[in-house]
């Protein structure tokens, strides 16, 4: 038993083709990956908007802003 | 692999693509320190992280489509042939959860294959990243790099860099080095969202004249410049297939010689490009110190330049042909650059689409008057290479699938106000917060000491 397709290396090479693990589930972990692929742009478009409103609350006044202009 | 010989073949062709892999690695890291470089210090981190998230970005979405794209659509589809022209099963093969994709003993090629183009898809990407520092969105530079890394670069290449695509058999298309397959393309994908994003703030004085926000690090700039040049080797020679024989090509070449050939399959030798990759780097050297006067980051962008103006034909000139076509490429991007940004107010904060915009697609259109006549392919039936063929060629690589994807992209993005980032952050700098903290952290640790001393 084994979750590749070779249970023995007492083989001929030539006859061996597939290696990985679970074949025959190639088409579910694709929309598994396509899911997490897509959750992390939502993720990270949201966190990047929320820093940059974040930081303009916090430091957009115009004192700080005129002082980091004058330190650049 | 049956036979020694035949063993011998596919474990040299895994291997060698193998080392382009890790060549190309270093355009990577020589595209980071050159855009750290030309940062200002309140924008660093950000510019970093903005370059290198696009290699785990563009890394998946190639996997997902981009390679698919590729083996799918040198047909257009359409124009001389549908989904999967010319052999139908590469296509098949190729989709995410074929039977290609995944690691298997009677297939040692593919995945070397896969991770050089690859390597080509973040470079292009890499070159975008450049020209539009230290005021786009992070989460729209990405949208970008998928744009060109994984959908239009893929469909450039399956068009007019593969032995069945359709520019190549109809405009004889040859481009050997990628000037109009990633550098026009890149250029002209950075282009169309520079109209849309506008300069950063203080590039233009109130009448209009440019000023010259220097780099923050000239030096590091030209670091980077230089492992550009290094990582570029691994690049040209995986545009090669280093051995193949007639009877595998299956076109009208004759005998049983063994021979490297581009990726048209056309004969060329490793020899040939090694020396006109050193003619061209130098013809643009030269040039690019005489025009800017000695300035270095100009000097080794020209030398970027004139590989990249004769790459497309680089397989078959003469190296003094490379040389002179390195210089005058790199004059006309020189020109072009200073010309578009006083003229159309572009701020293209770090040359990018002169060096590759411009330089790849001089490459492209001179290399259909020097190699005028030459067959594209080894297949009977393709167009031999023209000027005119080359010119459309270069319009396809540069505007139609450059500018126009990536304009329309950024206007949809600026739509949603998702392209620019706000602009006090730019006044600030996009480091400006942890700039801060670490400032605080400094003091903190500094008052303890005093503490300590006293």
């Amino acid at each position: 038993m084994s979750t590749t397709p070779i249970d023995t290396w007492a083989v001929d090479l030539a006859d061996v083709t597939l290696i990985y693990p679970w074949v025959g589930s190639e088409v579910a972990m694709f929309w598994i990956a396509v899911v997490l692929w897509l959750a992390w742009h939502i993720w990270q478009v949201k966190h990047e908007n929320a820093e940059y409103v974040d930081q303009v609350q916090k430091h957009g006044d115009s004192e700080t802003i005129r002082k980091a202009i004058d330190n650049d | 692999m049956d036979t020694d010989i035949a063993a011998l073949t596919t474990v040299f062709t895994e291997f060698y693509y193998w080392i382009t892999v890790a060549l190309m690695f270093l355009i990577h890291i020589g595209f980071c320190m050159y855009e750290v470089g030309a940062s200002r210090h309140k924008n660093h981190m950000h510019t970093l992280m903005k370059n290198s998230m696009l290699i785990p970005l563009v890394t998946v979405t190639w996997f997902f489509f981009g390679w698919w794209i590729y083996w799918a659509f040198a047909g257009g589809p359409g124009i001389t042939g549908g989904i999967g022209h010319p052999d139908a099963s590469f296509a098949d093969a190729y989709i995410p959860w074929g039977e290609g994709m995944g690691p298997r003993l009677d297939d040692r090629i593919t995945g070397v294959f896969w991770a050089a183009f690859l390597l080509f898809a973040w470079t292009a990407a890499s070159i975008v990243s450049g020209a539009v520092i230290e005021r786009i969105r992070s989460f729209a530079f990405w949208m970008f790099a998928i744009l060109i890394g994984s959908v239009t670069w893929s469909i450039d290449a399956a068009w007019g860099w593969s032995y069945g695509g359709w520019m190549v058999e109809i405009l004889g298309y040859h481009d050997a080095y990628a000037s109009g397959v990633i550098h026009a393309i890149a250029g002209g994908t950075a282009l169309g969202i520079l109209v849309v994003l506008g300069p950063r703030l203080g590039k233009f004085a109130a009448d209009g004249t440019p000023r010259d926000i220097r780099p923050h690090n000239p030096w590091l700039v030209c670091i980077g410049l230089f492992l550009i040049y290094t990582g570029f080797w691994g690049f040209y020679v995986a545009c090669n297939v280093p051995i193949i024989d007639a009877a595998t090509i299956g076109g009208q070449i004759t005998g049983v010689t063994l021979t490297t050939t581009t990726i048209y399959l056309t004969p060329t030798t490793l020899g040939a490009i090694t020396v006109n990759f050193l003619m061209s780097l130098s013809g643009g050297m030269l040039v690019g110190y005489m025009v800017s006067k000695g300035d270095a980051f100009w000097t080794y962008s020209g030398g970027l330049a004139g590989i990249i103006a004769a790459s497309a034909g680089n397989d078959l000139y003469h190296p003094i042909q490379a040389l002179i076509i390195g210089g005058l490429g790199t004059m006309f991007m020189y020109k072009i650059h200073f010309w578009v940004e006083r003229t159309f107010k572009i701020d293209d904060a770090v040359g990018a689409v002169a060096v590759h915009g411009y330089a790849g697609f001089f490459g492209v259109v001179i290399a259909g008057f020097v190699l005028w006549g030459q067959p594209s392919s080894p297949y009977e039936g393709f167009a031999v290479i023209t000027p005119w063929g080359q010119f459309a060629g270069a319009v396809i690589m540069f505007w139609v699938l450059g500018f126009i994807p990536a304009y329309v992209l950024a206007r949809i993005l600026n739509a949603y106000d998702l392209l620019r980032i706000p602009k006090e952050i730019e006044l600030l700098g996009l480091d400006f917060h942890s700039n801060l903290e670490a400032d605080q952290a400094r003091q903190d640790v500094l008052a303890s000491v005093r503490e300590a001393h006293s």
